[in-house]
């Protein structure tokens, strides 16, 4: 019987998972509100949907709580108003109520596409290299001794013994025979190989400050989740660059700080060598993010655009150049990449002046349905 | 669709329910009779969401409590052992995977409830045939579903919604003296009203060559002039209401331009709101004379051995207190107890009062033995502000560890900031006061003779939430269909916010 409630429940999700969709431009503005646990499934803390009315400002005057403790003595983050004097926890709405609504990154990855109105990509090479792995995950009637699953063979004997009525509860006495024995079994799952590779350079110098970063970090995380939406598996790299560069992991490419001048070509080096290294280019779908404040030392530029074109454009799908606005860069980087956009089709060009912006980055650099 | 299938209490419930009503009664509680239904987790979470009822209209909001109450119960986070609602006869749900001991505190905890229902005075307009009204109401906005469209109807009703807080919680304990005055008397305030025209203001002078000093002929044409321009503007504004009207639902209802379907499912939200209004202003009291029953009954007949350990482990989940939340059960199970046993030895009254003995005030015991008449009494009169301005002592607020939290803005936390008697007890009345919620006002319905709509929030210290108010002026627009107007202080200074259906704009003086 279908209830009345499931049809308010359908009604609320409908609307939750729609504010997902209307709000996106708001989520993509605010990355950090996003996170990546587990294996597949983010919990997003979506404001639930409060009826708006006219109500007291959000730090009120106070409240009044009972316990130990001394006067000065905090009770509660500031942020999160502790209940307003009354209820039981549910009784009374509490000021900032967050739902988690659960959606994959699968899910997430469909709305980014179908509110930036992404076209998909046509991957290029073999874009089905798979290899199989036997997991032991399933259960099979026959097998070695070693492998018998002993509560499964107990129950199934504890079953037939009950439905044959030879199962005496006052002697519980259960034997297992031949037919009742359960073994654990294997299945091949076919394992998805990496084939299109992420590098991210990053310009670290003196004049990258935290919110610049900041920036290519919610671009980045919703670069990668569309990008591994679309691919089966994906290897991703980061180098960072001032002066000289280096590649590291993940999570040193968002927390470094370095300081001092800046030579691109370097990161263009450390880049052609990875891909040289690592990613035969037939066999892999390369797209390169590069962020950066435009800031370049002068003489550099002729060595980076020559390597740029010659050793590391010809091997991408796609080479993004992202330019942030920083209080100190010149950005003058882009305006010489500019004079390549003619002849160079996958070369993607997006001045990003704030977060506001990075919607349109988004959708600049991954318009192009490459 | 409805769900009428009754589910029948198991027979030994039935046994446990027949023994805890008799013991009830034996203890003076005074209820309706009352149905228990012995539902599962869905089905009370369902009853729950929906306050209570079986059937309401189709509203997302009843989805999105359902969601939470089954999340947190698959989880493990909370569980709700019982639901009862305010009609004649009561209907009270239980959960079917209760053990025997949380049915038979759960069943004597109803009957607390039954009774607070009954015979508090701020329940006693409410509709006891609530159950067959809100379920015509849920038919009522079906059909209009049927006939508008779900999605205009359920904006609508969010409009509604956002609104909802703006009634009058006192408004049916209110007879207003012009309801019931005869008409005579109207009249004779009218004459007044033209002798007091006629005479011009003049004051009465006995001798004529006098007149023209006592009453100055300029000075008459004056004030007749001033008068008059008083009259004319009076008359050009229209102004209405005559007083400020708090009833801001109704005012709606009466004077916006409102289709058919939409002015009775704004009477519906605001029915509805009226009805759980009294909820709201006892909380406490309601919580704390169920538990009160509870307890008693339990510990006095209810309880077997086997069963002691676990009822005082759900006894005293339901009473955890929380540094920052009130636990309204804890607080108003203490401050009944508290009233009782000041009641049961007299400690009360202007001897009492005027006593400044700490060590004879600690031994006070006059013998009174007046503790249960006294909480009747106050189960009977008070609801949770004038209960708690009325029996909290500094006294009780030491023994139960009340503070007072602010918010600090250097650390940004929230801090104990005093455990002073008076600054608490304000506190905590101004949190219960309206509920915690502004005060707000219609004070004219023709605002610069255009039609529109001015509000006036009556300002206790604490601003409005400025985009809540904003999204609020919208939907008020909605249904006023006209520039509307709030008055409010922002930043110590008065403002004005407006919407005129484009655009939001925000002035202060």
């Amino acid at each position: 019987m279908s209830r009345n409630i499931d049809r308010d429940l359908t009604r609320f999700k409908q609307i939750v998972r729609g504010k997902v969709r209307q709000n996106l431009r708001k989520y993509v503005n605010h990355g950090e509100m996003i996170g990546r646990k587990g294996k597949n499934v983010v919990s997003i803390p979506v404001p639930s949907i409060n009826i708006p009315r006219f109500q007291h400002g959000p730090k009120g005057s106070g409240g009044v709580g009972q316990g130990d403790g001394e006067e000065g003595q905090p009770i509660g983050k500031g942020g999160q108003q502790p209940g307003d004097g009354m209820g039981p926890a549910g009784s009374e709405p509490g000021d900032q109520h967050y739902r988690e609504v659960e959606v994959t990154l699968d899910e997430l990855a469909e709305m980014l596409g179908d509110e930036l109105q992404l076209p998909r990509i046509e991957p290029k090479g073999n874009d089905a290299i798979v290899s199989k792995k036997d997991r032991y995950t399933t259960i099979s009637d026959n097998g070695p001794d070693s492998l018998r699953h002993h509560k499964r063979t107990f129950k199934k004997a504890l079953k037939r013994s009950i439905a044959s009525a030879s199962y005496r509860p006052e002697r519980p006495m259960i034997i297992p025979t031949r037919p009742d024995f359960q073994y654990r079994s294997w299945k091949s799952v076919p394992l998805p190989q990496s084939n299109a590779a992420l590098i991210y350079i990053m310009d670290v110098s003196g004049s990258m400050m935290d919110e610049q970063k900041e920036i290519v970090r919610t671009e980045a995380f919703w670069i990668d989740t569309w990008l591994r939406n679309q691919y089966d598996g994906v290897e991703c790299r980061y180098i960072i660059h001032d002066a000289a560069a280096k590649e590291v992991d993940e999570d040193t490419f968002y927390h470094t700080r370095e300081s001092g001048g800046t030579r691109i070509s370097s990161a263009y080096k450390v880049c052609r060598d990875l891909i040289r290294r690592d990613f035969p280019p037939s066999e892999w779908n390369i797209y390169c993010f590069q962020f950066s404040d435009g800031d370049n030392w002068g003489e550099d530029n002729k060595d980076c655009l020559q390597m740029l074109i010659e050793d590391i454009m010809v091997h991408c799908n796609l080479y993004c150049y992202g330019q942030v606005e920083s209080p100190y860069g010149s950005g003058d980087f882009i305006r010489e990449l500019r004079n390549l956009t003619e002849e160079h089709e996958n070369l993607v060009l997006s001045e990003i002046p704030g977060k506001d912006a990075i919607y349109d980055s988004i959708k600049t650099f991954l318009g192009k349905g490459k | 669709m409805a769900i009428s299938t009754h589910r029948t209490l198991p027979e030994d419930l039935v046994s446990i329910q027949a023994e805890m009503q008799a013991r009830a009664k034996e203890e003076g509680l005074d209820f309706f009779d009352t149905n228990f239904e012995f539902v599962d987790y869905e089905e009370l979470s369902m009853f729950a969401a929906y306050t209570g009822f079986p059937q309401r209209y189709p509203h997302w909001r009843f989805g999105a409590q359902y969601d939470e109450l089954m999340k947190g119960y698959s989880y493990g986070l909370q569980k709700i052992y019982e639901m009862v609602i305010n009609t004649n006869p009561c209907h009270a749900y239980l959960l079917n995977t209760n053990s025997k001991a949380d049915q038979k505190l759960v069943i004597a905890h109803v009957y607390g409830h039954c009774d607070f229902f009954k015979n508090n005075a701020w329940f006693a307009p409410t509709n006891r045939k609530m159950l067959d009204q809100v379920a015509n109401h849920a038919a009522r906005v079906n059909r209009y579903i049927d006939r508008h469209g779900h999605e205009a109807v359920e904006e609508f009703i969010d409009a509604c919604l956002s609104l909802e807080d703006l009634i009058d919680p006192h408004l049916p304990h209110v007879k207003r003296h012009d309801d019931h005055v005869p008409k005579k008397n109207s009249l004779a305030t009218d004459n007044e009203q033209k002798t007091d025209e006629t005479n011009d203001g003049r004051f009465p002078s006995e001798k004529q060559y006098m007149d023209a000093f006592i009453n100055p002929p300029d000075v008459l044409q004056a004030q007749a002039e001033e008068k008059q321009k008083v009259q004319e503007a009076k008359e050009a504004a229209r102004s209405f209401p005559t007083r400020p009207e708090r009833d801001v639902l109704l005012f709606l209802l009466e004077h916006a331009d409102l289709r058919p379907w939409q002015h009775d499912v704004l009477s519906i939200v605001r029915d509805e709101a009226y009805y759980f209004a009294p909820q709201g202003q006892t909380k406490i009291m309601n919580e704390g004379w169920a538990s009160y029953w509870h307890s008693t009954i339990m510990t006095k007949y209810g309880l077997t051995d086997a069963e002691v350990v676990e009822y005082a482990d759900h006894h005293s989940g339901t009473m955890a207190m929380s540094p920052q939340r009130l636990n309204p059960y804890k607080i108003g199970i203490e401050l009944f107890r508290d009233v009782e046993e000041r009641w049961n030895k007299g400690q009360f009254g202007s001897e009492w009062e005027s006593c400044d003995d700490q060590r004879e005030r600690e031994h006070w015991n006059r013998d009174t033995g007046l503790g249960r008449e006294k909480i009747f009494e106050a189960r009977r009169i008070h609801n949770d502000v004038t209960f708690l301005d009325t029996f909290l002592t500094p006294e009780f607020c030491q023994k139960n560890k009340f503070f007072m939290f602010a918010y600090n803005e250097a650390n940004e936390h929230y801090e104990i900031a005093s455990r002073e008697f008076y600054k608490v007890k304000e506190q905590l009345l101004d949190s219960l006061t309206n509920h915690g919620r502004p005060v707000i006002r219609v004070t004219d319905g023709n605002y610069k003779n255009r039609g529109e709509l001015y509000l006036i929030h009556q300002f206790q210290g604490m601003p409005l939430k400025l985009d809540y108010a904003r999204d609020t002026l919208t939907n008020l627009h909605r249904l006023w269909r006209r520039p509307v107007h709030i008055e409010t202080v922002c930043e110590e200074k008065s403002t004005v916010l407006s919407y005129d259906g484009t655009s939001h704009e925000m002035k202060s003086n």
